[in-house]
């Protein structure tokens, strides 16, 4: 990891001035870096700086305007992810690119052989896999199928796909975004072997911490264009944030929690799974006044707690107690009857509707109630008065109550949402994903939200798979694992590592139901 | 009730199932291809139209029996080269695009025919295929005569099957192939082209469904008739979801169901009119109904079937 102390290391790839434009939005504006044999470096800056245009350029998925990249010396042709492959760079993208029905040995072999030719040389593959794997720290079995491995193994594939191809520059978008701490430590040590063995490293990450475990040197991006460059060694976390943001990070003063009553409550509930795992036989109270935190790795059942609470999957079992009684029935209009507040996991999918106005969006939860309907009309200026005192409460940036939600950013987007639940000051809150894709100013935005809404007495359940999102707010928190739930352990009771060893399953238990 | 039960074990029986099943074999297999590549393709009934008339004309016209089959072929990977384009990089409705080709593959073949035989009012006739005996093989009592006493176009739908088998599971193609209906962008990030690999998908299971429709026209029988195909390409889109997608059980399928439809033929003769012949004409329909319910609900189709790729989207 000292290659950046010896000035000799010969550059692998340089970028010069790449500019790349979507329409009137300019997402690198002549951005130009250099790679080093042997070293790691770390592109760090918030959602929509252009780190991952920028690697997408440089992979051939996209082509640059302006701008030119060398790789070992030689022009790199644009627009080709072939001749990027053929030049020695692997890319492991954020969201895989595996074939879930296939195993992890066709997965690799993938595009490696001539494409005509008769047969796979599996046997072959399978010994040069298990002694990448071996080398690397990157265990995992060559004749499993993708859809049996869990999220971990499956970057270990991506990265041995880069690996057999004798990939000699590494890019890695987002990697720990979908990994427990553990994980992320497995990962941390591959990448010291890697570079060891004088591959050169891109790493593309928002959070400080690791780029400054891991990281030689650290380029920031913002906003498109280059922030600024560093060694790690010599720079400091607060520097390294304010070239991020662009200004001084804002903080969150999260007082002690004055806890309440049980306003909701889940009692030995089982659902069916929803792009996930079911939940089992699980029991949780959420108390006025407390932000009770879920902690875990995605499709491990957050999806089915959410939408049972939020009254579209329907409860196999158990019940669901509002205010200290018995729901008899439970369904969305129940739920907002009862007084939810719901912002939901995916702002686009079922959050908004994105073809229609703002103001059709705010009602969208109330339109039948006589504030906003006389007679089975709806009142149009009152839902527009509504959109504007919110657009004005929640300091929404949009051109009128009229503009259509899908030309809203994704900040914009989750104010609105954030208004339209906290309206009427809900006595239980449902957060999931809150601030997913969010830059920080939002992120500060929807926690000193939601931080004034438990301290009015709310009881707020946040699902989250940020880990420091969890901490920061929670003043108790829940794992869940495989549909489970970890007993609640108090603010700073747990250590992250801890934390993460009941994201990974390790101390929760296995559910009575299912040894029955 | 035994004789009903006695059809099972003759010989003719199982002959004209196997016959009956050859056409499916090659339209299931075609249309498994392309889904296998993530395009449905719904042009399969008209593809088959065309390809049984431009086989049977080029063989009324004076060409060898095979330049037929090798007519039909070419005829129906043209349209799934129309269907492959219109499809893959400009990333039109599948359904919709499907549809439009069975209309148009067949309109044009009967206009075709009518521009090309304006005279005749009984459709001429060719020298079919002829059914070859394998030795000692076809000698297997019941067995023997149905596999091994047909016509070599159907030898060329077993030796199809067993092609398209290996190919898929064992041949970087065929890896290609099936990783491109699983997930584009890992075939893309492999260095692959995806239009590449799903236009040639696409082109290669219609020319397999062209000769299903000429199988028809060239050894069932010796004639081009309007409405021939007769649903035989929707039957072949439900037996890829019978077989799950796969060759081996798709097969199976194939073959169920043409016994199905040779076991109604000699029930309807056994019970002599006291039951409508319409609901034996309607057996093997509502059994593979039935079928689909049982197996399809636990199938995993291809990830990315219907499912247009752009390039350079996230």
């Amino acid at each position: 990891m000292d290659a950046s102390r010896r000035p000799e290391a010969e550059t692998v790839l340089r970028l010069s001035g790449i500019t790349k434009r979507f329409g009137s939005l300019v997402a690198n504006d002549a951005i130009s870096l250099t790679l080093k044999r042997g070293e790691v470096v770390a592109l760090l800056g918030e959602n929509g700086a252009g780190k991952t245009t920028l690697m997408n350029i440089l992979f051939g998925h996209y082509t640059a305007d302006e701008g030119e990249i060398e790789a070992f010396g030689t022009p790199l042709p644009p627009g080709d992810p072939h001749a990027a492959l053929a030049a020695g760079i692997g890319m492991v993208h954020q969201h895989f690119t595996l074939a879930d029905q296939m195993t992890v040995l066709e997965n690799i072999v993938l595009g490696t052989r001539p494409i005509w030719s008769l047969n796979l040389g599996k046997a072959n593959a399978r010994v040069r896999i298990r002694t990448l794997a071996s080398d690397y720290g990157l265990e995992v079995d060559p004749d499993r199928m993708i859809s049996d491995l869990s999220v971990g193994e499956r970057q270990r594939v991506e990265i041995l796909k880069a690996l057999y191809r004798e990939a000699r520059i590494l890019i890695l978008d987002e990697p720990t975004a979908v990994l427990t701490p553990m994980e992320t430590e497995a990962l941390f040590a591959t990448l010291k072997k890697l570079v060891a063995a004088g591959l050169s490293v891109i790493f593309i990450s928002h959070k400080l911490g690791e780029v400054q475990s891991v990281a030689d040197r650290v380029v920031v991006l913002r906003g498109g264009k280059l922030a600024g460059e560093r060694v790690t060694d010599q720079a400091t976390r607060r520097e390294l944030a304010e070239l991020m943001v662009g200004g001084q990070l804002p903080v969150n003063e999260v007082g002690p929690a004055s806890p309440g009553e049980v306003l909701f409550e889940l009692k030995n509930v089982s659902t069916r799974g929803l792009g996930g795992s079911a939940l089992r036989n699980i029991s949780m109270q959420l108390r006025g006044g407390e932000i009770t935190g879920l902690a875990g790795i995605s499709g491990n059942g957050q999806a089915a707690l959410a939408a049972l609470i939020a009254g579209t999957l329907e409860a196999r079992d158990g019940d669901i107690v509002v205010h200290g009684q018995k729901a008899s029935r439970w369904s969305p209009r129940a739920a907002l009857a009862n007084g939810l507040g719901r912002i939901p996991e995916d702002r686009h999918a079922t959050g908004m509707i994105g073809d229609m106005s703002v103001a059709e969006n705010v009602i969208s939860e109330a339109y039948r109630s006589p504030r906003f309907s006389r007679l089975g009309f709806l009142d149009w200026k009152a839902a527009v008065r509504f959109a504007d005192d919110i657009i004005k409460a929640y300091d929404v940036k949009c051109p009128s109550p009229e503009a259509r939600v899908r030309l809203l950013s994704g900040g914009n987007m989750q104010k609105l949402i954030l208004g339209r639940a906290l309206d009427g000051d809900p006595d239980v809150i449902l957060a999931s994903q809150p601030t997913r894709g969010l830059d920080v100013g939002a992120v500060a935005y929807v926690h000193a939200r939601l931080i004034e809404a438990r301290d009015r007495g709310a009881a707020v359940l946040l699902i989250s798979e940020d880990l420091d999102e969890i901490q920061v707010l929670s003043d108790r928190i829940l794992v869940i694992h495989r549909g489970h739930l970890s007993e609640p352990s108090s603010r700073g009771e747990l250590t992250v590592m801890e934390l993460g060893e009941l994201m990974a399953g390790h101390g929760i238990e296995e559910g009575a139901s299912d040894a029955a | 009730m035994i004789e009903a039960f006695e059809i099972l074990f003759t010989a003719s029986f199982w002959v004209a199932a196997i016959r009956i099943a050859s056409p499916l074999i090659f339209a299931t297999m075609g249309e498994l291809i392309c889904e296998r590549a993530g395009v449905l393709n719904l042009g399969i009934e008209g593809i088959m139209v065309a390809g049984a008339f431009s086989g049977w004309f080029t063989v009324y016209m004076g060409g060898d029996l095979w330049t037929g089959v090798f007519v039909a072929a070419m005829t129906g990977a043209m349209f799934g080269l129309l269907h492959g384009f219109l499809t893959v990089p400009l990333g039109l409705s599948q359904h919709v695009t499907g549809i439009g080709v069975t209309l148009l593959a067949t309109s044009l073949t009967y206009f075709t025919y009518r521009i090309l035989l304006p005279e005749v009012t009984s459709p001429p006739k060719i020298e079919p295929f002829e059914p070859f005996a394998v030795p000692l093989l076809s000698d297997i009592p019941v067995l023997g005569p149905a596999l091994f006493n047909q016509t070599p176009l159907t030898y060329l739908a077993y030796l199809t099957v067993a092609v398209v088998a290996l190919v898929l599971y064992r041949t970087p193609v065929g890896v290609a192939v099936r990783a491109v209906g699983e997930n584009p962008s890992a075939v893309e990030a492999q260095g692959i082209s995806v239009t590449a690999i799903r236009i040639g998908a696409v082109m290669a299971g219609s020319a397999l469904m062209a000769i299903g429709g000429a199988f028809l026209t060239m050894s069932a029988f010796n004639s081009f008739f309007f409405e021939m195909i007769n649903g035989r390409g929707w039957i072949a889109i439900a037996l890829v979801v019978f077989g799950s997608w796969r060759p081996g059980k798709a097969l199976i399928g194939a073959i169920l169901f043409a016994a199905f439809d040779a076991y109604q033929v000699r029930l309807q003769q056994i019970t002599g009119g006291v039951i409508p012949y319409q609901i034996f004409l309607m057996m093997p329909f509502v059994l593979s109904i039935v079928a689909l319910v049982v197996v399809a609900r636990r199938a995993t189709y291809p990830k990315a079937l219907m499912i247009p790729y752009q390039k350079g989207e996230r």
